[in-house]
């Protein structure tokens, strides 16, 4: 823990900002050279289409990984979002097709389930002084419980509005599409790169990141910042659940198993320090590309397995920690 | 009374005894053990039985707690273990020979130290953070697992590695006895000698420890070696007692139930002490909610909000921040009443 406070105090030094930048630019080359790689090797793969349909495929994963970096750049965890996401899911699907209410309702009242659990999590973890790891643990089981709770098999979702804005396409310039979950996604990840970047809220999560006791001691809103950034995963978690339901138009308990995992991997292969303090917005989405792209790759090279994703995801981590551990010895 | 429901295993053992007590409330022959075809049967050596790849990999998990770090990658490591034993039974011309199961076996206990040691060679050796060095198994070893079962789920017939995870040897199931084994030989070697005493330097201060003369490195790899070991132990189990081999779901989130087990036996995530005890017994309390949830005819699929439940309650409560705030209040608030706020407010997480 001290060495990763340390390096994160030194990687906002003025002189040296420079080299917190190395993570997302190493991100950005190797999204780059997997989307040349991929066009020299695949025909008609370089293609604006291509970039936008992982755009399409990873909306979800894109809003719940910003949400998980707000969490990560404090220091914590949140385990709880897969299952948000799946209880978003189940809830939408059920009170739509089982309940008949109209998506106007669902929407608002799923997003302030989300946002209500990621609260409570968050006021467990800072009045109770309980490990984030284990808080979130506990949300997810709870979350993943009530969507059994729910119903234990996939429900449809038929209301009309909803499947119209699902299948609605955007029409953009040189005969490519992207679905509104895209452009939900992507408002989310600009809202939320000003949040961190530019207002008083932002500071403070990487204030608490660098460190918690010297962001108390300097006065610093540590329990209300704490609980926000909790408090915004599960938002971001619900709202990734609406846009996985418009992806999938369906409710599912096991939904988005593992997608936590994802989310992790994309904060990290960002650039982002898991002990918190470190890391920028931007590489967030970069790794959510990196994840994506890696999964077109794999279905344009039709032979290779689905499990080949888990092996380079897990290749990938390891190169990215590397890099990340060499830069912050090369500093010390 | 109080010295009592201040030793730290007071509540976890409150919590399983409280869970046997409903059992019984519900079931009246819960607590009978009796004996068949020179077996023992009974619903609680089912608890043991069932829980035993649990208590394993928790006891490994303990260890790797008590250096202030976490293992992640467990629940791979079992996936890969019984994949790699199933898939070698499955290649032999007789299954059920005795020296073809031994290689079996040693070959997958040989690949889950290799990956216990590359883990702690990223914690020890490349100063990783743990959280991340085994997140990168975690997630890669699912699709080796896959990769070395070819996506399948492998099916072995084989009596001899069928006694592993489903057999009985002296009227006991032998998982128990491998457990206990495992359990026997761990206390001896950390509570006996100095090893424990050292491991819990690491935890408490890894550069310190290191500056004491303590060979520190060697013994963080050893110690995530060991993990990987025991979590290879399990997948054994797991995998023989269902005589296949499924590298998707085999030992799925076994992760986190073992570090529920080791939180709830009292081990703080920070490191620096840890409680074999408290480990088996938090093992336990998992065990019995899953079976009392069957027993006592509560829905399945409310699984896991009891388990939701049971974890907070018992977090909550050994949380010293949390019975500081509850449990004190009443007797200060008389002297102390106007200052409450005030410790709120000075008092610094740690």
């Amino acid at each position: 823990m001290s060495s990763g406070i340390l390096t994160s105090a030194r990687l906002r030094l003025p002189g040296r900002l420079r080299s917190a930048y190395i993570p997302v630019l190493a991100t950005a080359g190797l999204l780059a050279a997997m989307f040349v790689a991929g066009g020299v090797r695949y025909t008609g793969f370089a293609s604006g289409q291509v970039v936008l349909n992982v755009f399409i495929d990873n909306a979800f994963l894109l809003v719940v990984a910003v949400g998980m970096t707000f969490v990560i750049l404090t220091g914590g965890i949140d385990l709880s979002v897969g299952a948000v996401v799946a209880l978003s899911t189940m809830v939408s699907a059920s009170l739509m097709t089982d309940g008949g209410w109209p998506p106007l309702l669902v929407v608002p009242l799923v997003l302030l389930i989300g946002s209500a659990l990621g609260l409570a999590m968050g006021c467990i973890i800072h009045y109770f002084d309980i490990q984030p790891f284990i808080v979130t643990l506990a949300g997810m089981f709870l979350a993943r419980g009530l969507c059994y709770v729910i119903g234990t098999d996939s429900i449809s979702i038929t209301d009309p509005a909803y499947t119209a804005v699902a299948q609605a396409r955007i029409a953009l310039p040189g005969e490519m599409a992207v679905s509104v979950s895209v452009l939900i996604a992507v408002a989310v990840a600009g809202a939320a790169a000003y949040v961190l970047h530019y207002t008083r809220l932002g500071r403070n999560v990487y204030a608490i990141g660098g460190s918690e006791q010297s962001a108390l001691l300097m006065g610093l809103p540590v329990a209300r910042t704490k609980i926000a950034v909790y408090t915004i995963s599960g938002f971001c978690s619900a709202l990734g659940g609406v846009l996985f339901s418009l992806y999938t138009l369906s409710g599912y308990g096991l939904n988005a198993l593992g997608m936590e995992l994802d989310a992790i991997a994309a904060v990290v292969i960002g650039g982002t320090l898991l002990t918190g303090g470190s890391g920028y917005l931007a590489g967030t989405v970069l790794g959510v590309l990196v994840l994506g792209l890696i999964q077109t790759i794999i279905s344009f090279e039709g032979t290779l397995s689905s499990w080949w994703t888990k092996i380079f995801i897990g290749l990938l981590l390891f190169a990215f920690i590397l890099l990340q551990r060499l830069i912050s010895a090369r500093r010390a | 009374m109080t010295a009592l429901v201040r030793h730290r295993l007071f509540w976890p053992a409150a919590v399983l005894l409280l869970l046997l007590a409903a059992n019984v409330a519900f079931t009246p022959g819960f607590l009978s053990i009796e004996m068949k075809d020179g077996h023992l049967y009974g619903s609680l050596i089912d608890i043991f039985r069932f829980g035993a790849p649990l208590i394993l990999v928790a006891i490994g998990m303990t260890l790797v707690i008590a250096t202030g770090g976490i293992d992640l990658s467990v629940g791979s490591v079992v996936a890969i273990s019984g994949a790699l034993a199933c898939l070698h039974i499955s290649g032999l011309p007789d299954q059920n020979d005795v020296g073809g199961v031994l290689t079996a076996v040693g070959l997958a206990l040989g690949l889950a130290l290799v990956l216990g040691a590359w883990n702690g060679f990223l914690v020890a050796g490349i100063g990783i953070q743990p959280i991340i060095a085994t997140l990168i198994i975690m997630v890669a070893g699912r699709g080796l697992a896959q990769l070395i079962t070819d996506g399948q789920i492998v099916t072995v017939n084989s009596a001899s590695y069928k006694l592993i995870g489903g057999g009985y040897w002296l009227t006991l199931p032998f998982s128990i006895l491998i457990v206990l084994a495992v359990l026997a030989l761990t206390a001896f070697l950390t509570r006996r000698l100095a090893l424990g005493m050292l491991v819990e330097s690491i935890g408490g201060n890894a550069t310190a420890s290191r500056l004491a003369g303590i060979r520190s490195r060697g013994l963080t790899v050893a110690v995530y070696a060991f993990c990987a070991l025991c979590a290879g132990i399990a997948g054994l189990m797991i995998s023989s007692n269902v005589s296949s081999a499924d590298g998707n779901n085999a030992g799925l989130w076994i992760e986190l139930d073992a570090i529920l087990a080791v939180v709830i036996g009292g081990t703080s995530l920070m490191g620096g002490r840890f409680s074999l005890g408290g480990t088996v017994l938090g093992a336990l309390v998992i065990q019995t909610l899953t079976t009392t949830i069957y027993s006592i005819g509560i829905p399945p699929e409310t699984t896991l909000l009891f388990k939701a439940l049971v974890v907070t309650v018992v977090c909550l409560v050994q949380s010293p921040a949390f019975r500081e705030k509850v449990f004190q209040r009443r007797g200060r608030r008389r002297p102390a009443a106007p200052q409450a706020t005030d410790d709120e407010k000075v008092e610094v997480p740690a």
